[in-house]
C-alpha cells in the first residue's frame, strides 16, 4: 500500500492540523507581515512545535530526534501549507539537519541535538543564480594554512537565513559553474566575520535572505562534506542531491495543502456568494471550472504521495517521482489559486481575502527548487526523452 | 472452529501463495502466440456467432472460462472464480506481467454482470451470467436514442404489457456492436405518466426476435462499430424484466458507473500502443548530439502527456487502495472517465502530429500498417469523452455529487 496512512501518520497529521490552526493560523504570517518581521517566523512558536516533534521528526533518534521520513515531515507541511506557516521545516529540519547529519564531527551531533529542541535555526545558502541551477555553484573554497578554508562568494534565495543561527554554504573547491564535481558544504555561524546576511523581502513573506562571504574563515573540522572525501564516500554534490531531491518532495507536500485549501474555500464561496438570486456555483461555467481543478489537484495528490514514498524508501524510481511531482504541484497550485481569484470576483483580488495570498505562495514555491519545465525537462533527462 | 475471517485470502502470504499459483497456470495455460498484444482485430468478444482470429485464442477463452477467469469476482456458481478484488489485482498484474492477451472482451462481464448481481432475480442470474462468463452470448447496451442521448431520462422506446410478454417500439441508436450482438440490455419506458425517472425499466430483449432490425453508423476514423436499432411490436418475455417495473433508473446508473470505471481502468491496464510516446518521439523527430528528442517543443509536450499518464494512473491505484480499504469508488469514476478520456485524446493527437505526413495516411500504400493505426486511432479517440458519457456531463456529476454545489 502506497497511498494510505497507518494510524501513526494519521495521528501525526490529526495533531499538526490542531496545532496549526490554533497556533499558526493565516493570522500569523499576515501578523509578521505587517509588523515587517525580519526572521519571518516565530522563535517561539517554533519551540512549542517542537514540542510536538516537529523540529526533530527527520532527525535520527540517537540526535534526539523521532528519526522519521519525508513521508511524516510530508504530513506535517500539508498542514502548514493550509495556513501558509511559517516554519523552518525545510530549512532547518530538513536541508540544515541533513547536511549536518552527513558530517560525522562531534559539533554536527549537538547542533543536531540543539535543533531538535526547537532551540537552533539552521539554513542552507547553495543558490546563485536567478532561477534554480543546482551546480552552477561560483563561491569558491580555498585551503589556506592550517588546514583553514576561506569562503568567497554571493547566494541568493536562502530561506530563512535571517533568522538562522548557522548557515551550511555550499561553495566550490575544484572546477568551474556547472561542474557537478567539487563541491563541498561548510557551516558557517551567523555572526562569522566576512558574512552578510540580508533580508529580501518577498512577495510571499517566507523568510529569505540574501548573502555574501568575503574571506570568510571556516576551520577544517567545519568542512561537513568534502569535494572528493574518497573511499566511496557521498561527495558534496551527492549530498546536494539528496537534500534537494528530499525537500523538492516535502515542499510539494506544502503546496498540496495550499491548493488544497485555496480549493476548499473557493467552493464555499461557490455555494455561499448569490447573484442574480442564486449561488454563483450553480452557474455551469463555474461548476465546469471547479471540477477540472479537483482532477488537477486529486493527480496532484496522487504523484506527490507516490514521491515521498518513494523518497523514503530509496526507490529506484524516486527521482523520477520527484520531477513529476514538482512539475506537476507546480502547475497546479498556480492554476487553483489564479482560479480561486478570479471565482472570487473582486474580493479574491483584495489584500482582505487570504486567497491572494496563497498565489502569492503559490508562485513563489513554483519557483523555488526548480518550476514546472525544469522538473518536465529532468523527467525527460531521467528516462532518455 | 471459527470461520475464517473474510479478508484471509488478502492476507500477504495469501496472496503471494495465490500470486505463485496464478503465474504457474499462466505460464502454463496461455498458448505463447496470445502474449503479445492484440490489435482491435484479434480481439475475442464471444457470443452466438463468435469469431476467433486463431485456435489458440479459442483455446485460451475455454481455459480461462472454465477457470472463472473471464469474470474473476463473479461467485464460483455463475461461472466466476470467486476471488476478491486484491486477488483479481493479482491476476491481472500477472497477466500483464506475461502479456496475456484478455481471453473475453464482453459487455456482459464489464457491465451487465454487476448489476444482475446486484439487481438481478436468482433465476435471472443462473440464467444469463453463465454464459456470459464462458463467452457464448454477447450483449449490446440499448440505452441512448435519438432524443436522448445526454438527457438519457428522457428515453422514449415504449414497453406494454400484454399478457407475458412486453410489447417493444422505438428506436436506439449508436448501439455498439448491436449487429454482432445475441442480446441486448436496454432501457424503456413503462409508464408515460410518471415523472421521466421514474417511468423507466431495464429490459432484456433477444436481438433475434421478430421485429428488432439494425443499421450499420460509420465512424469518422472507418470504421462502424455500433448501429441504428428499430423495433416494431417485439414481444419481450416479462421475466426479462431486471428489478422493479419502473424502476430501472438507479439500475441504469449503476451500470453507467461500472462501465465508466472499465474505460478508465481499461485504459489503464491495456499496453497503450507498442511503441512508447518517448519512443516515437525519437524514431520521428530525431535526437540531438546529447542524446535528447531534437524537437524541444515536442518533446516537452511528450514529457507533459507522460507525466499526467503517470498523475492518472497513480490516482487509479490510489483509488483502488481505498476501495480496498472498504471506501467505495462512487462518483471518482466520473473523475477517471473524463480525465482519462481527454488524456488520451491528447496523447492519440500528439502521436499523429509526431508522424507528420506519415500520419496523414487513409490506405493504401506508402504507409506501414502500424502508420495507419495511428490515424485510425487518433480519430477513434475522439469518441471516446462523447460515449459512456460526454465529458461535460462527467464534469456535472464531479461538481454535483463530489463537489456538491447547488443545481
Ligand atoms: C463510439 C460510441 C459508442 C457508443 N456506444 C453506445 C452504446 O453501445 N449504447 C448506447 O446506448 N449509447 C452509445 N453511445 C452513445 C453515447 O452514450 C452518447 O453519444 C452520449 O451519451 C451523448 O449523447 P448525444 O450523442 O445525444 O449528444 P448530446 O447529448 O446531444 O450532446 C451534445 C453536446 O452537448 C453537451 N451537453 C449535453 N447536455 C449537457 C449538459 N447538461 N451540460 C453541458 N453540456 C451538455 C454534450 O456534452 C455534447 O458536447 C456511443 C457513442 C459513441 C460515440
Amino acid at each position: 500500500m502506497t497511498f494510505l496512512l497507518s494510524p501513526e501518520q494519521d495521528a501525526i497529521q490529526r495533531a499538526a492540523r490542531v496545532f496549526v490552526r490554533d497556533q499558526l493560523p493565516v493570522a500569523h504570517l499576515r501578523a509578521l507581515r505587517d509588523a515587517g518581521d525580519a526572521l519571518g517566523l516565530s522563535r517561539e512558536r517554533w519551540r512549542a512545535a517542537a514540542e510536538l516533534g516537529w523540529a526533530g521528526i527527520a532527525i535520527a533518534d540517537a540526535h534526539g530526534g523521532a528519526g522519521l521520513g519525508v513521508v511524516e515531515l510530508g504530513l506535517i507541511l500539508e498542514e502548514c501549507g493550509r495556513t501558509l506557516a511559517p516554519t523552518p521545516l525545510l530549512s532547518t529540519s530538513l536541508l540544515g539537519a541533513g547536511a549536518l547529519a552527513a558530517a560525522a564531527s562531534p559539533e554536527a551531533a549537538t547542533i543536531l541535538e540543539a535543533i531538535a529542541r526547537g532551540e537552533r535555526l539552521v539554513a542552507l545558502a547553495h543558490e546563485e543564480q536567478p532561477r534554480f541551477a543546482p551546480y552552477r555553484v561560483a563561491t569558491t573554497a580555498r585551503r589556506a594554512d592550517g588546514g583553514v578554508w576561506r569562503l568567497d562568494g554571493a547566494k541568493v534565495a536562502v530561506l530563512d537565513g535571517v533568522a538562522a543561527d548557522h548557515l551550511v554554504v555550499v561553495a566550490r573547491v575544484t572546477g568551474g559553474p556547472g561542474d557537478r564535481a567539487g563541491l563541498a558544504l561548510f557551516l558557517v555561524d551567523a555572526g562569522a566575520p566576512g558574512l552578510t546576511v540580508e533580508r529580501r523581502s518577498r512577495v510571499d513573506s517566507r523568510g529569505c535572505a540574501a548573502v555574501t562571504l568575503a574571506d570568510v574563515r571556516v576551520p577544517a573540522t567545519r568542512c561537513l562534506v568534502g569535494a572528493a572525501p574518497g573511499d566511496g564516500a557521498p561527495t558534496g554534490a551527492d549530498v546536494l542531491d539528496r537534500l534537494i531531491a528530499r525537500a523538492t518532495a516535502a515542499l510539494c507536500a506544502e503546496m498540496l495543502g495550499g491548493m488544497q485549501e485555496a480549493f476548499d474555500r473557493t467552493i464555499a464561496y461557490l455555494e455561499e456568494r448569490k447573484q442574480f438570486g442564486v449561488p454563483i456555483g450553480s452557474f455551469q461555467a463555474l461548476k465546469h471550472r471547479a471540477a477540472h481543478l479537483f482532477c488537477e489537484l486529486e493527480l496532484t495528490r496522487s504523484v506527490v504521495r507516490a514521491a515521498l514514498v518513494a523518497v523514503d524508501a530509496g526507490a529506484a524510481d524516486a527521482a523520477i517521482l520527484v520531477a513529476a511531482a514538482k512539475a506537476k504541484a507546480s502547475a497546479t497550485y498556480v492554476d487553483v489559486t489564479a482560479e480561486a481569484i478570479q471565482l472570487h470576483g473582486g474580493i479574491g483580488a483584495t489584500d482582505d481575502l487570504d486567497i491572494g495570498l496563497f498565489y502569492k505562495r503559490a508562485r513563489a514555491c513554483e519557483l523555488t527548487f526548480g518550476d514546472a519545465a525544469y522538473h518536465r525537462d529532468r523527467f525527460g533527462q531521467l528516462q532518455g526523452y | 472452529m471459527s470461520p475464517p475471517a473474510p479478508d484471509d485470502v488478502d492476507a500477504p502470504e495469501a496472496l503471494a501463495a495465490f500470486r505463485a499459483e496464478v503465474r504457474a497456470w499462466l505460464e502454463e495455460n496461455c498458448p505463447p502466440s496470445l502474449r503479445t498484444p492484440a490489435t482491435s482485430a484479434e480481439e475475442v468478444w464471444g457470443g452466438r456467432r463468435a469469431t476467433f482470429p486463431s485456435d489458440d485464442a479459442r483455446r485460451w477463452l475455454e481455459r480461462c472460462a472454465a477457470r472463472g477467469y473471464t469474470a474473476p469476482t463473479w461467485p464460483r456458481g455463475y461461472g466466476g472464480a470467486g476471488l476478491s478484488a486484491a486477488q483479481a489485482r493479482v491476476l491481472e498484474q500477472e497477466q500483464r506481467a506475461l502479456g496475456c492477451r484478455r481471453p473475453l472482451v464482453s459487455f456482459g462481464v464489464w457491465m451487465l454482470g454487476p448489476v444482475l448481481l446486484e439487481f438481478g432475480s436468482d433465476a435471472q442470474k443462473a440464467e444469463h451470467l453463465p454464459p456470459i462468463a464462458r463467452g457464448e452470448i454477447r450483449w449490446c447496451q440499448g440505452y441512448s436514442e435519438p432524443g436522448a442521448g445526454s438527457d438519457l431520462a428522457s428515453l422514449q422506446t415504449r414497453a406494454v404489457r400484454d399478457g407475458d410478454d412486453f410489447v417493444v417500439d422505438g428506436a436506439k441508436v449508436w448501439t455498439s456492436f448491436a449487429d454482432k450482438s445475441d442480446m441486448m440490455f436496454c432501457l424503456v419506458r413503462t409508464n408515460p405518466d410518471a415523472p421521466k425517472h421514474a417511468g423507466i425499466s431495464f429490459l432484456l430483449i433477444d436481438m433475434a426476435a421478430p421485429g428488432v432490425s439494425v443499421r450499420p453508423i460509420t465512424l469518422i476514423s472507418g470504421s462502424s462499430p455500433f448501429c441504428e436499432t428499430r423495433f416494431d411490436g417485439v414481444r419481450v418475455p416479462a421475466r426479462n424484466l431486471v428489478g422493479t417495473l419502473d424502476g430501472g433508473w438507479t439500475i441504469a446508473k449503476r451500470l453507467l458507473e461500472h462501465e465508466r470505471s472499465v474505460i478508465s481502468l481499461m485504459r489503464d491496464a491495456a499496453p497503450e500502443d507498442t511503441e512508447t510516446l518517448a519512443a516515437m518521439a525519437r524514431r520521428c523527430l530525431g535526437v540531438t548530439a546529447d542524446g535528447r528528442i531534437a524537437d524541444p517543443i515536442l518533446r516537452d509536450e511528450v514529457i507533459a502527456a507522460d507525466v499526467d499518464f503517470l498523475c492518472n494512473r497513480l490516482t487509479l491505484q490510489r483509488s483502488r487502495e481505498a476501495a480496498q480499504a472498504g471506501r467505495g469508488p462512487g462518483a471518482e469514476s466520473s473523475m477517471f472517465k473524463l480525465y482519462g478520456t481527454e488524456l488520451s485524446k491528447r496523447r492519440k493527437d500528439l502521436r499523429v502530429r509526431l508522424a507528420g505526413y506519415q500520419g496523414l495516411g487513409w490506405d493504401g500504400d506508402g504507409y506501414t500498417a502500424a502508420e495507419l493505426q495511428v490515424t485510425r486511432d487518433w480519430l477513434r479517440s475522439r469518441a471516446s469523452s462523447i460515449e459512456g458519457g460526454t465529458s461535460e456531463i462527467q464534469l456535472n456529476i464531479i461538481a454535483k455529487r463530489v463537489l456538491g454545489l447547488p443545481d
